[in-house]
């Protein structure tokens, strides 16, 4: 596939400009979305279209049965439920241990902070694959296997270090008046935290929280892990699964609208709330 | 330090309000770690019953002599090598035509996040529909651009099925790079174009002696996770080929997952662990030294 | 007993219940050789004492670095000193949290929260020490109507004018009925004519009430207006601690005298010679000191600078170097030269009914009852005996 590079930045250029950027643009949807139409179109056409040779890009025919299946032959219902319940708790508490670690990070003069704060960087680097056996290990030592616990905690641990760093400069944008202000006032500085300053810092508490939640249902090797379940399933490892349903007979349609249903919640997120995801992934990783 | 009164009361708060954040990363991130050092100088696996049997540094001898780890560290290379330096380029291309001002831009940055929002594993999925043999997308593209007469195998071919794979993670992972470097992109002066256009720069020129330099401390940055990320890819290829065919995909942490789940080796699994761990140290103790000096440059150019 | 408050055109009655808690709980604060000490070479304050009592209004004044922030900043608990102690009547709380010292602050940016209304911001600090409802509603009533808030109470701080926020961070110490009442810099973010206006409004509402206040500034306009009380610091040291009259007309020494007046005091080191000063080649005659000292600084105010009458004993004859037209008046500055010492300039605020050129020769008058004297080591004033006419 070849993708055109705009390099026009000088101001002379226009003409370059006019011919060049709609190209681009226009190369850079088509490359980022058409997989994702692709799977929208097959979730709707009949099994014959689906493997019709050569293919069909413009089906004269709909069907919704995919989507029926889905919820017949399996409870996809229940998988969305799942993830929602894991993604949603996790998040919250991500945040509810995030945000005060990094007000401490942010204002107090803690001695070994900078430790503190190394430890919370480097360990954003860490692939989850390098912690699942001593996970495992736990996991079946406390009998928590296909318990939405052994999720739980481990997706709030990958989601903290994020959490910390960009709640973290949040608050070192507030004003130290207020917290001043708030000390002579009688405040503690738990109620500081809680009345005065988290309020304040909503807007991050939700840009947060949207990450957190999207890398919460994305996660699949813990979740492919520790939950053999199959009405505990979440999405991704449900959705990859569904292409072992028989040796002879791969369910495309069905898995394309699987794929669909199961991202769609993300795919909202992120139609509402580019701007604030933007903000804080680059926040997170500029800081580092 | 001597720490006076208010300083006191800041402390003992402080590590309040931090402990039960540090106590959660602790327990999953370094327990684990720990874990497979100590695990890896025992032997654990069906041959031993699964009890834990010291045996020193037999692992890290046998993974020596271990062609297959070779290999899926050989396969890991390519892979991490391949994804990350195209993510790179693309990453670059499409950042500089996000920092264009264009009607709708707000709509292609959606459009640009949506494969870093979906969940790789599905997209797995997707992706090996798209490179069916039978009926995928890219067959009947080529197809009909006459380059093929029936379908290629991409996911049974050994060579083809790194390409897929590499292609489904630039996919997936480009956005993220992209939104980076834009960041970086948008915190140039614009004066400094200007300035060198004046001096009879072309824009070509411009690039590569304003940008690039500038943007120096976010490519490293990008890198860096980007690296991180790559060398420890699982999701994306057990999903599309399960490190197949015979191995051809199998990178390291699909090695170490099958050590661990399939063959029930967790002694040895340890030691992968361990050895992975440390090379992904290594390789971020690098960058951050490139990053710093990379950091002091572009503060020299400003 | 009632307490009477009058402001703008209203007489309000007090009731009793506010009378008896304001007489119950003032006490008098005093800081005993206070010192905050970051760092080997970084001591904001190096050595602090005072007291400010019932019904007293203290300025810390001072340049920017003086310390006054800091040591308003440990009174305040929200720092604690490195040495020293601060009473609150008779118990000592050094140490205490800034939360349990009963006083209440007023910041420079005003601090509201940003999150809550106006009423909200007023009711906050009491909501916090358990203050009955019906008590809240009934101080910040009162507040509100003594500052003139009541339209403003549902609005946000980011819907209000500096100046009302202002009002309003001021609306929030008051409503404490607080033991100390601390300002720091609290007018610094207004605009000129606002400022003027709000000094009126603040020196009235803190007059009303007797506990002390402690107000930091570097204007020295608002602190000689505003307090009963003034202290001046420079390099963490305590200056002088004073009525703004005796500052102004006692400075205790050079730093003092050239701080506080403007335009600046005239501040000139001058040689002496027998029992005079010399003042290019004119004698200045000195006051009664034990030991007449090589060198010594003379201090004399530009307003107290006027035209040479006939039979003066104390003048000097010089060239006007630039004259400034300061609308009410002249700023002349004049060249004292002579041939064996350095030139001097001495300013003088004249009237504006005669005009003075560049290089015009002038004579000036130094009235000896308006000089002051200064050791060249120390700075400190020297004290003698002046001639006759003097107010001491």
């Amino acid at each position: 596939m070849a993708i055109a590079q705009s390099r026009s930045q000088s101001k002379s250029g226009v003409n370059w400009r006019a011919i060049w950027l709609p190209i681009a643009v226009a190369l850079v949807v088509i490359f980022f979305l058409a997989p994702v139409l692709w799977q929208v179109l097959t979730s709707v056409k009949v099994n014959e279209d689906i493997s019709a040779v050569p293919t069909v890009y413009f089906p004269t025919r709909y069907t919704l049965a995919h989507y029926a299946s889905l919820f017949t032959r399996r409870p996809f219902g229940l998988y969305i439920l799942n993830s929602a319940f894991v993604s949603i708790t996790s998040t919250l508490l991500c945040l509810t241990l995030g945000a005060p670690a990094a007000y401490v990070l942010a204002r107090l003069r803690l001695v070994g902070k900078e430790v503190i704060l190394a430890i919370v960087l480097i360990v954003t680097l860490f692939p989850t694959v390098l912690l699942f056996l001593g996970l495992l290990e736990i996991v079946q030592a406390t009998n928590l296997a296909n318990n939405f616990l052994a999720l739980i905690v481990p997706y709030t641990a990958i989601n903290l270090p994020l959490t910390i760093l960009v709640m973290r400069s949040f608050f070192q944008q507030l004003p130290k008046d207020l917290e001043d202000s708030a000390r002579v006032d009688g405040y503690n500085t738990v109620q500081m935290l809680w009345q005065i300053l988290l309020p304040m810092t909503l807007p991050a508490l939700v840009t947060t929280g949207i990450l957190t939640f999207i890398a919460a249902w994305n996660e699949f090797i813990f979740a492919l892990t520790f939950i053999s379940q199959e009405n505990m399933k979440t999405i991704p490892v449900a959705t990859a699964q569904l292409s072992g349903a028989s040796v002879f007979e791969i369910p495309y349609g069905p898995i394309a609208a699987a794929t669909i249903l199961g991202t769609l919640p993300l795919i909202l997120l992120v139609l509402f709330f580019q701007r604030k995801i933007v903000q804080g992934l680059t926040a997170g990783a500029v800081k580092g | 330090m001597k720490l006076d009164v208010v300083q006191k009361r800041e402390q003992k708060t402080g590590w309040v309000l931090l402990l039960p954040a540090l106590i959660v990363l602790l327990v999953v991130y370094a327990y684990p770690i720990l874990r497979a050092f100590w695990l890896s100088v025992f032997t654990q696996n069906l041959g031993t019953e699964l009890e834990q049997v010291f045996s020193g540094l037999s692992n890290y001898g046998r993974m020596f002599s271990d062609g297959r780890f070779w290999q899926s560290l050989w396969n890991t290379t390519v892979f991490t090598t391949s994804s990350v330096l195209l993510e790179l380029i693309l990453g670059i291309g499409v950042a500089l035509v996000l920092n264009q001002a264009f009607k709708g831009r707000g709509i292609v940055r959606t459009i640009t996040l949506i494969p870093w929002a979906l969940p790789t594993a599905v997209m797995g999925v997707a992706w090996a529909w798209i490179f069916n043999d039978q009926y995928g997308v890219v067959n009947d593209i080529l197809r009909r651009l006459g380059l093929i007469e029936t379908g290629i195998s991409w996911l049974g071919n050994p060579t083809l099925a790194m390409i897929a794979v590499i292609l489904a993670d630039v996919w997936k992972t480009t956005p993220f790079i992209a939104l980076l470097l834009l960041a970086g992109l948008q915190s140039i002066p614009g004066d400094l174009y200007e300035a060198h256009s004046l001096d009879g720069a072309t824009p070509w020129q411009s690039f590569w002696k304003i940008t690039i330099p500038l943007l120096m401390p976010q490519i490293i940055v990008s890198l860096l996770f980007r690296f991180a990320q790559a060398f420890a890819i699982f999701d994306l290829i057990q999903v599309m080929t399960g490190g197949g065919p015979g191995g051809a995909t199998e990178t390291v942490s699909i090695y170490i997952y099958s050590t661990v789940m399939r063959y029930l080796d967790f002694g040895y699994g340890s030691a992968l662990i361990v050895v992975t761990f440390l090379i992904l140290v290594i390789a971020v103790a690098i960058a951050s030294f490139l990053l710093t000096r990379a950091r002091a440059n572009a503060a020299g150019v400003r | 007993m009632l307490l009477k408050v009058s402001l703008r055109n209203a007489t309000r009655r007090v009731s009793t219940n506010f009378v008896l808690h304001l007489f119950k709980i003032m006490a008098k604060l005093e800081l005993k050789n206070l010192n905050k000490t970051y760092a080997p070479k970084v001591i904001p304050v190096k050595d602090v004492s005072l007291t400010v009592d019932d019904g007293e209004f203290l300025t810390l004044l001072g340049p920017s670095g003086c310390g006054k922030s800091t040591t308003l900043r440990m009174i305040a608990g929200l720092d604690a000193p490195t040495r020293g102690h601060i009473y609150l009547g008779e118990e000592e709380i050094t140490y205490k949290r800034p939360g349990d010292r009963n006083m209440a602050m007023v910041f420079q940016s005003y601090a509201l929260y940003p999150h809550m209304t106006v009423g909200e911001n007023l009711a906050s600090g009491l909501k916090l020490k358990k203050v009955s409802r019906a008590d809240i509603e009934r101080r910040v009533a009162e507040v509100s109507k003594l500052l003139g808030l009541e339209e403003l109470m549902n609005r946000k701080p980011g819907q209000l004018s500096g100046g009302q926020r202002q009002r309003v961070a001021v609306g929030r110490a008051l409503v404490r009925q607080a033991q100390v009442f601390l300002l720091d810099e609290p007018l610094s973010n207004l605009d000129a004519l606002l400022r003027e206006r709000v000094r009126a409004d603040l020196k009235r509402i803190f007059a009303a009430q007797k506990a002390p206040v402690v107000y930091v500034t570097h204007d020295q306009t608002e602190a000689m207006t505003l307090s009963s009380k003034v202290a001046l610091l420079n390099d963490g040291y305590l200056q002088q601690l004073d009525s703004p009259d005796r500052i102004y007309n006692h400075p205790a020494n050079k730093f003092v005298a050239g701080f506080v007046g403007s335009p600046q005091m005239n501040l000139l080191t001058l040689p002496c010679k027998g029992r005079s000063a010399m003042l290019g080649d004119f004698q200045i005659p000195l006051p009664d000191l034990p030991t007449v000292p090589p060198e010594i600084i003379l201090g004399i105010r530009p307003e107290n600078v006027s035209i040479a009458q006939p039979g003066d004993t104390s003048f000097v004859r010089g060239r006007v170097n630039v004259v400034e037209n300061l609308g009410m008046n002249y700023l002349v500055s004049t060249r004292i030269e002579s041939h064996n010492a350095p030139t001097q300039i001495v300013r003088a605020l004249l009237p504006t009914d005669r005009r003075w050129n560049e290089e015009e020769e002038i004579a000036l008058s130094l009235p000896l009852q308006h000089l002051h004297w200064f050791d060249v080591q120390s700075g400190d004033a020297l004290i003698g005996r002046q001639m006759a006419g003097v107010r001491s």
